[in-house]
């Protein structure tokens, strides 16, 4: 017998046991509303994605098991659209980190200003992606944009794949560098000033004093920064709809996803590419807590 | 740092990089907005002059066929009902997970978490199939329900995170002194939890306000789409002009009062946002 378990008292006295049900019973709406509205669909999404479910022939329906897992990742669009998806996760919150870190340190070290500068850097965050879009596609059309004035170009942005994808990042890292540098900017906030002066005074360079200081210590900032980052560029939707809606072969999950399901009304099909999504977020978490040692319960949702 | 000095320069530089590339896009909108019908096109980031012609017609024709009044009240309606929603529910979870013990704590907050982190088009196709059967589909409710998916992880969060700091002594300590419970609450609690609410409201507002992909999945009319729909249906005066005025217009419209409000709640939005993000 361990000595721990003399400890542990065989019943919660009363008072334990009313605070208890008091604590459940005030979570439970909320919590009965989170599960009603996502496990319940996501599993009627599993039980759509095995059946031929198409609305335009409601009466070509039936079990055909993984038949549409097949159609899916048998299609060459799924593959294009899933790396348009990963370049543009990968590429955005790449260079994300860098920016905000570098807007972090600015707002963390502002010589005057500090104040506007915060303001001002929360409005991309307050703005609305749909219109945030709409304002980088208009800066970058061929008839009214004024990029091209600018640089003296005749370019078609939204006529080639690659210069599509280059305006579709730059308005996803516009939106949301924000959010980003205000996460590591708490981080930074939190390091303590005396270790930059002892280093200083043993003769380290600002660089060095990034490097080894800064970094490592807000290594745990970082790693959740990051991670809501990437599972929220992974959704990356509305820039893409309406930029290019799809065309020059952007199209990214979430645009195949809605044009199976909402388009073609091809529930069964595209209820196989809603399970494929969540279980590739599911995948990307896992990796970031296994693999790379996030603590999530230091996290927050995304906003 | 030395005024004159090198990395004063540096500095200052930095700030107004950062400043520029926040503002640019906004400032954009703006002057397209307020450019005449046929100066959209000339490409300059400047207007030469300026006129209210695209405003105007976004409110023509009143309720009924304006493009944008009906959308801009769904919007607001919709991302209000969803607030007062969330945030009463996730007040009670808050106050429970910050101030009581029991078991499955962390297990609320992790499945919180986890929910938060979801792709909506992994909902988006069974809810359409609910919706539809239910007959919900393109009402308000058809919006709400799916938005506290979202609204209720992000309200809980920040709400925790402010109620651990609150004093729950005090509340002892006024009833020691002779005050009801009630006097208690109201008068010592509330004003203490009040900014934490207020704060989480807002975040939550923002994160309504800006949703697209089930506004566009789960509306199919005026009767409840909201305005970042609304705008990817706009169209032009003729078949022939392109709506770009009317939607720089429709942008600024929508923009300005969330900007006027992130200027003023500034410092709760950054510690909302970062509530939880760091221990302490």
């Amino acid at each position: 017998m361990e000595a721990s378990t003399a400890n542990t008292p065989t019943h919660a006295s009363s008072r334990t046991r009313s605070e208890r049900k008091l604590a459940w019973m005030l979570c439970a709406p909320a919590v009965i509303a989170m599960l009603a509205v996502t496990a319940y669909p996501i599993g009627y999404a599993f039980v759509l994605s095995v059946q031929k479910l198409d609305l335009r022939f409601p009466e070509q329906t039936g079990f055909v098991g993984l038949d549409n897992y097949g159609t899916v990742l048998g299609s060459e669009l799924w593959w294009t659209d899933l790396f348009n998806t990963f370049l543009i996760m990968v590429i955005s919150v790449a260079v994300e980190l860098v920016l905000g870190m570098v807007i972090a340190l600015v707002m963390h070290r502002a010589i005057f200003g500090r104040g506007t500068v915060r303001t001002v850097v929360l409005i991309p965050y307050g703005i609305i992606t749909v219109v945030a879009a709409f304002a980088w596609q208009f800066a970058f059309a061929s008839d009214s944009g004024f990029v091209n004035n600018l640089i003296g170009s005749e370019m078609d942005w939204f006529g080639g794949h690659v210069s599509s994808l280059v305006v579709i990042i730059l308005a996803e890292i516009w939106k949301t560098t924000p959010f980003m540098a205000l996460l590591l900017l708490a981080g930074l906030v939190t390091i303590d000033e005396g270790l930059y002066e002892a280093a200083k005074v043993d003769g380290a360079s600002a660089w060095q004093r990034f490097w080894k200081i800064t970094l490592p210590l807000m290594k745990p900032a970082i790693l959740v920064a990051v991670l809501f980052r990437t599972l929220e560029a992974f959704r990356v939707f509305d820039s893409i709809f309406i930029m290019t809606r799809g065309a020059q072969n952007t199209e990214s999950v979430s645009i195949l996803g809605f044009n199976q399901l909402i388009n073609r009304l091809n529930l069964g099909v595209g209820s196989a590419i809603s399970v494929l999504a969540f279980l590739i977020v599911v995948g990307i978490a896992f990796l970031f807590v296994k693999g790379l040692g996030a603590r999530l319960d230091e996290g927050r949702p995304g906003g | 740092m030395k005024r004159g000095s090198r990395d004063y320069v540096l500095w200052s530089i930095g700030i107004v990089v950062v400043l520029a590339f926040a503002l640019i896009p906004v400032i954009w909108l703006i002057s397209i907005s307020l450019k005449p019908p046929n100066e959209i096109t000339d490409q300059r980031f400047i207007p030469a002059s300026v006129s209210f012609d695209n405003y105007k017609s976004l409110f023509e024709g009143g309720i009924d066929d304006s493009p944008f009044l009906k959308p801009l009240i769904n919007s607001i309606a919709i991302a209000l009902i969803t607030t007062v929603v969330a945030i009463t529910l996730a007040s009670f979870t808050a106050y429970a997970i910050a101030r009581l013990e029991f078991p499955g704590k962390r297990l609320i907050l992790a499945g919180a978490l986890a929910i938060a982190m979801f792709p909506p088009i992994s909902t988006v196709g069974p809810l359409f199939d609910m919706w539809r059967a239910l007959g919900i589909y393109d009402t308000y409710l058809g919006l709400i329900i799916p938005y506290l998916t979202f609204a209720l992880p992000l309200a809980i969060y920040v709400l925790v995170a402010f109620f651990r700091e609150i004093p729950w002594d005090l509340e002892q300590a006024a009833q020691v002194d002779g005050a009801t419970p009630w006097q208690a609450f109201r008068k010592v609690i509330l004003p203490l939890a009040a900014p934490g609410v207020f704060t989480a409201a807002i975040l939550v507002f923002i994160f309504c306000w800006n949703d697209f992909v089930f506004a566009i999945s789960l509306t199919s009319s005026d009767a409840s789409r909201t305005v970042p729909a609304a705008l990817a249906f706009f169209t032009g005066e003729s078949t022939f002009t392109a709506p770009t005025g009317s939607i720089a217009a429709a942008a600024v419209v929508v923009t300005i009062p969330i900007i006027v409000f992130v200027l003023i709640f500034q410092r709760r939005i950054v510690s909302g946002l970062t509530a939880g993000a760091v221990k302490g």
